[in-house]
């Protein structure tokens, strides 16, 4: 279905666009305080009203879509960076090795994701700047989400130490660590390229979530997370629709990117 | 025939492998996280009072002393004291984890009759439009944040649980169509209905039996994901579970709380997968 992918793509550049330019597109600085106008209805000024403390909550969406929008790519980066590196050592090296660095990934996929994050983010300090928020969050994101990506690159590595075209390059006399950057690590390319487009939705979720329990992104800094927050002081969903724009952005953005991951799955 | 008793044995060394080398880990993890015990910052206190709750601190220095004498409290079934609540761990477990038990058995079990509900027609009727509607609604939920639908749920006065069995059900449906598909082209259920079986004869004889360990596996990792479902949930809709703890402890970085339930909710877990694979492995059909 090429015109799903179109839509996705159109979507997700759509988005991507506006919250790069959001220096220009937002009418305030997100931290801005309009004082006079707390909780304001939508209006010429506020396109999606104010928050409880008077920010203008459209320049706050954009600027939140930014910092989300790049936060999860980057940890989805950092995330394929560990997995290729300890998955692909564990793969080629094999032996003790594989099964140390396979048990370490175990345990912590044995790990409920959000009960991992949550202890981890509280072994951290809590009240800290709200950009070393944003690093510590982008950190915990990455540092964690490498083990099921290992597991597939050791299983990958695995099977191409001992492929044909390896054994030829060693029987060349081709140097171990030549075989790894030059053979091995073009091929596990898809591999990890696979495993950094299925992290950037389940990221963008996760900081959604820890953003919601107050472990994410820290005031005045806005992030999708922090902005689904004020969901929270809803007493109806009918009260005040427009606070809905932040879930509705979500929701586009990961399905755009869970349509590009089917339709990259699903041969044409 | 394989020995289940080997393989019993060789899931309970890994469980408890996993089991203590985490739970070293993650002690050894918060007697080095950063920071200063919350209560020193408090003005009111005394220099000789902060004195005493950093001597407090001084025999936990010692991480293999520590964990040895918290190993020693485990056996005995004493999980220490919550530094925050001010209340022996087992008292809060016991309180919390039937809330918690009775969120994930009912999530679970609207999780799987929705995804099942969905999947078993979709792998007789083959509609377009009905496999369309169904992916759309599973990828409407996958797209939700845990958090996000336990507010809406709230707003809408609907079952906390309901919320849970909406996350879950998804990948519950993705699994299954796929397991469902893959069992459609095998020889023997294309024989079966070549020779005319009844759809419901062909599911519960010819599908499920040979895919037996892949859906228990299905199900063991059904339950981490509701585990982690259940966190957000307990929390936006005030429901006094063992997810609501863990998220009261991570404020109040009450670190000794948070490894008590990281490593239960662990063990629960790993037994969760030893349990599907020792299940799977004895209802492998032998040669």
């Amino acid at each position: 279905m090429r015109w799903l992918r179109y839509i996705a793509i159109g979507i997700l550049a759509a988005v991507f666009l506006a919250s790069l330019f959001a220096g220009t597109l937002a009418p305030a600085p997100y931290a801005k305080q309009f004082r006079d106008e707390p909780e304001a209805a939508p209006s010429r000024q506020h396109w999606l009203g104010t928050d409880d403390l008077g920010r203008d909550r459209f320049s706050r969406v954009l600027y939140g879509t930014r910092i989300s929008l790049l936060l999860a790519p980057a940890a989805a980066l950092l995330a394929a960076a560990l997995a290729g590196l300890l998955g692909g050592v564990a793969g080629y090296l094999g032996g003790w090795t594989e099964r140390a660095l396979m048990a370490a990934a175990d345990l912590v996929l044995s790990l409920p994701w959000l009960f991992l994050l949550l202890a981890v983010r509280a072994l951290l300090p809590l009240n800290v700047e709200p950009l070393q928020s944003v690093t510590i969050t982008f950190l915990i994101l990455g540092c964690l989400g490498w083990a099921a990506g290992a597991r597939v690159v050791c299983a990958g590595a695995g099977a191409l130490r001992n492929s044909d075209f390896a054994l030829q390059a060693r029987a060349l006399g081709c140097s171990e660590s030549r075989l790894l950057l030059r053979h091995l690590a073009p091929n596990l390319r898809p591999l990890l390229l696979a495993q950094f487009w299925i992290s950037v939705p389940v990221f963008i979720l996760a900081e959604a979530n820890l953003g919601i329990l107050g472990l994410g992104v820290s005031e005045p800094l806005p992030s999708w997370g922090s902005l689904l927050r004020e969901l929270e002081g809803l007493t109806a969903i009918s009260g005040k629709p427009w606070m809905f724009v932040p879930l509705l952005l979500l929701i586009a953005s990961v399905t755009a990117f869970q349509v590009l991951l089917v339709d990259q799955e699903m041969p044409s | 025939m394989r020995p289940i008793a080997v393989l019993l044995a060789k899931h309970a060394a890994r469980i408890l492998a996993i089991t203590l080398t985490g739970g070293f880990l993650a002690l050894a993890l918060t007697r080095l996280a950063p920071g200063v015990d919350e209560r020193e910052l408090d003005a009111r206190l005394s220099d000789e009072s902060r004195a005493a709750i950093r001597q407090s601190h001084e025999a936990e220095r010692n991480i293999f002393h520590f964990y040895w004498a918290w190993l020693r409290g485990f056996a005995h079934g004493d999980l220490g004291v919550s530094e925050a609540l001010n209340r022996p761990v087992t008292e809060l477990l016991s309180e919390r984890l039937p809330v918690t038990g009775r969120l994930l058995g009912w999530g679970l079990l609207i999780g799987w009759a929705l995804g099942l509900g969905l999947a078993v027609p979709l792998a007789f009727l083959r509609g377009r439009v009905f496999d369309l509607g169904a992916s759309a609604l599973a990828a409407l939920f996958l797209c939700l944040p845990a958090a996000v639908l336990g507010l809406l749920f709230v707003l809408l006065r609907a079952p906390a649980a309901l919320a849970l069995g909406l996350l879950v059900f998804p990948k519950i449906f993705r699994y299954a169509r796929t397991l469902l598909q893959q069992s459609a082209t095998l020889p023997h259920v294309l024989t079966a209905r070549a020779k005319g079986l009844g759809n419901v004869r062909v599911l519960l004889w010819h599908y499920l039996p040979p895919a037996a360990g892949q859906w228990l596996a299905l199900l063991a990792v059904s339950i981490p994901l509701a585990l982690s479902a259940a966190v957000p949930i307990e929390v936006v809709c005030d429901l006094p579970g063992i997810g609501q703890l863990a998220w009261k402890a991570a404020l109040a970085r009450d670190l000794y709380l948070l490894v008590c339930l990281t490593g239960i909710v662990t063990l629960t877990t790993v037994l969760a997968k030893s349990a599907s694979d020792v299940l799977g492995e004895s209802l492998r059909p032998t040669a």
